[in-house]
């Protein structure tokens, strides 16, 4: 087997909680990310779910380098760039683009959909200046949009639409990884399956990798052929899709699972068995790793 | 003859704006019972939010033109004065927000908070009153309520939250609650917790509840009957069991159908509703969902539905609904719904 196009080993991430005084001194540190491995092949999707504060979005910061991690490694292409300067990742920038979950403040709403889309094309200089129009318009085409719309500001679109533009700026570099950050969650239900069929044909048609972060665990199930769950900075289990759904392993993933309203269940009469969970992380991540080969054991 | 215990009726509630009149919610009228559950569904923009806040009488002293009737017990609540809404507002109609952290006051600690409720109804010493909180917050399940009645919002988690939220909303042990998206910004698990809460405290209370989301299952798990809300009116109302096994609307179908579960098969794509929502500014002068509607060239003439609104109409008993098609059952015609509807630009 050929190596993966991501693979994440042993990543933490400690943020330091300071207290403010005469000498600002730092009294302890936030485990945000605690040891969490992974990998991602070429045109794979892995999706990545666990309740706020869990560190799936700070898990997908670090991949992006938008923090610089505590410890680990974060292979890309066989290069750790866990450690690269802003120079060296310039290049890498291109390979991994970024989806956000808020379509209202992640688009400049003073910059034109064109100029929003073009940014990249000019940072990285890339295209000649007398083509990116057009490359701006077959983007915008790409995802759904009216390509005659690039004079137009965000604000005159509307929710499911500016996550397309959003989608398109995150294109125009062809990138090898995507990380999309609770792409849908924003969106009103009936967007957001137009939203999943236009990323789950772009994976197919340009071979993109995803990182897919999101609490919808009917989404994920939907996206990612590969599932891992987050509790308390850790990877509790890591799944194929089938086993992770239909077998989970940890207790974690099982109480998740069954606190997921389920409409056809629910009108045919009662709802499943809710499990509620409250085991330590640490202990709980050993036994099942030991039970659980697939399973990743991020207890140190 | 007894009148329901909530009554809506033609409510209409329009805000006029340099652009022109934004018409919110354009004729909306549903009952409800004590100790039942009628949930709302709609896209953002629907007017769900908006109908149900005018029960509340929050459009009062804004531009807001609201007209109609809302009977509650008896007392059309659009009649009364701004005095005597003040009266009932949080006492006998009591409403929880979507998003706990802004709704609450990050100055003032949660037992102030919900104590406040309470006295602003009750005459009673501030000692009763936080003896009451306590009670409450242990109530809706924050443990060590003693303690943590002293704390501020920050202090709490979301879930906890919410909880305070619900506490001071029930404190006054009102009639009817409007719980406003109450789980939308809550996990999974936490959102469980807090449906089962409301349950509870409504079989306790005997509450008359209204649940707006935009999540069928919970509208599956928590209502008894179900109003599917569109560019500001009622397009199907019913019970749940009708809406969700037999829908009779193209957007409440499209809704069903664009989600997927966790036993739905991986290798289809999703079945989104084509289109977006149209502008409440300048609403279609025929069905306003027509431009989205897969079933549109099955309808007698075609171009009936972008014409004429249809009335809602009841196709069963209790089960009503906004269409031109004929026939009631939809699944019949899938087979034949269009591939692409013409996008509107």
């Amino acid at each position: 087997m050929s190596a993966p196009l991501l693979e994440v080993k042993d990543l933490t991430m400690h943020f330091p909680i300071k207290q403010r005084g005469i000498i600002t001194r730092t009294v302890g540190h936030v485990k945000a990310v605690d040891g969490v491995s992974f990998s991602i092949g070429a045109g794979g999707a892995l999706g990545l779910v666990g309740e706020s504060g869990s560190g799936k979005s700070t898990t997908g910061r670090l991949i992006t380098r938008l923090y610089q991690p505590t410890s680990g490694q974060i292979l890309f292409e066989g290069k750790d760039i866990s450690r690269s300067s802003a120079r060296e990742l310039k290049p890498i920038r291109r390979d991994i683009q970024m989806i956000f979950q808020d379509p209202y403040t992640s688009l400049n709403p003073r910059h034109t959909v064109g100029e929003i889309i073009r940014a990249p094309l000019e940072i990285h200089n890339l295209v000649p200046k007398g083509s990116r129009l057009r490359r701006v318009q077959e983007l915008l085409e790409i995802v759904g949009l009216n390509p005659e719309h690039y004079n137009r500001y965000p604000h005159e679109f509307s929710g499911g639409q500016r996550q397309r533009i959003g989608i398109a700026r995150a294109l125009t570099m062809s990138p090898k990884l995507l990380v999309a950050d609770e792409p849908v969650s924003a969106l009103d239900v009936s967007i957001q399956a137009q939203i999943i069929n236009l990323l789950k044909d772009l994976q197919k048609e340009m071979n993109i990798a995803f990182l897919f972060i999101a609490h919808d665990l009917a989404i994920v199930r939907h996206f990612c052929p590969q599932v891992a769950v987050m509790y308390l900075g850790k990877i509790v289990e890591n799944a194929p899709r089938e086993q992770l759904y239909t077998n989970p392993q940890h207790a974690y993933t099982r109480s998740l699972l069954s606190a997921v309203p389920d409409m056809r269940q629910a009108v045919v009469g009662g709802r499943r068995e809710r499990i509620r969970y409250t085991h330590d992380v640490e202990a709980s991540a050993a036994s099942t790793a030991a039970t659980n080969a697939a399973a990743a054991s991020p207890s140190a | 003859m007894t009148r329901p215990f909530l009554s809506v009726e033609d409510l209409v509630v329009h805000f006029p704006t340099p652009d022109g009149i934004v018409r919110a919610t354009d004729g909306l009228s549903y009952t409800l019972e004590p100790g039942k559950t009628l949930g709302i569904v709609g896209e953002s923009g629907s007017g769900k939010s908006v109908s149900s806040s005018a029960i509340l009488g929050l459009h009062r002293n804004t531009s807001a033109q609201v007209s109609g009737r809302i009977w509650l017990d008896g007392v059309d609540l659009l009649s009364l004065s701004d005095k005597e809404m003040q009266q009932r507002r949080g006492k006998d109609v009591a409403m929880i927000f979507q998003d706990p952290l802004s709704a609450l006051h990050p100055y003032y600690t949660i037992g102030n908070q919900v104590a406040e409720a309470y006295r602003v109804h009750n005459e009673v010493s501030k000692k009763q009153a936080r003896v009451r909180a306590i009670e409450m917050l242990d109530r809706v399940g924050i443990p060590n309520p003693g303690q943590r009645v002293d704390d501020y919002p920050h202090q709490f988690s979301g879930g906890m939250r919410q909880r305070a939220m619900i506490a001071m909303a029930l404190i006054n042990d009102p009639e009817l609650l409007i719980a406003d998206e109450p789980t939308t910004a809550l996990d999974v698990t936490v959102q469980a917790q807090i449906l089962d809460l409301l349950q509870d405290l409504q079989r306790e209370f005997n509450t008359a509840l209204i649940m707006i989301t935009h999540d069928l299952g919970v509208i599956a798990e928590v209502a008894d009957d179900v109003l599917v809300m569109y560019a500001g009116r009622a397009v199907e109302y019913g019970s749940t069991k009708q809406l969700l096994t037999a829908p009779a609307m193209p957007y409440t179908l499209g809704l069903i159908q664009s989600v997927p579960d966790l036993t739905s098969d991986v290798d289809e794509p999703l079945r989104p509703i084509p289109g977006n929502p149209p502008s409440l500014l300048d609403p279609p002068s025929g069905c306003a969902f027509a431009p989205r509607c897969t079933f549109k060239h099955l309808v007698d003439p075609p171009s009936l539905p972008d014409e004429v609104m249809p009335e809602l109409e009841e196709i069963a008993p209790g089960h009503l609904r906004r269409c031109h098609l004929r026939e009631h059952d939809l699944s019949k015609l899938i087979p034949l719904a269009a591939e692409k509807v013409e996008e509107p630009v």
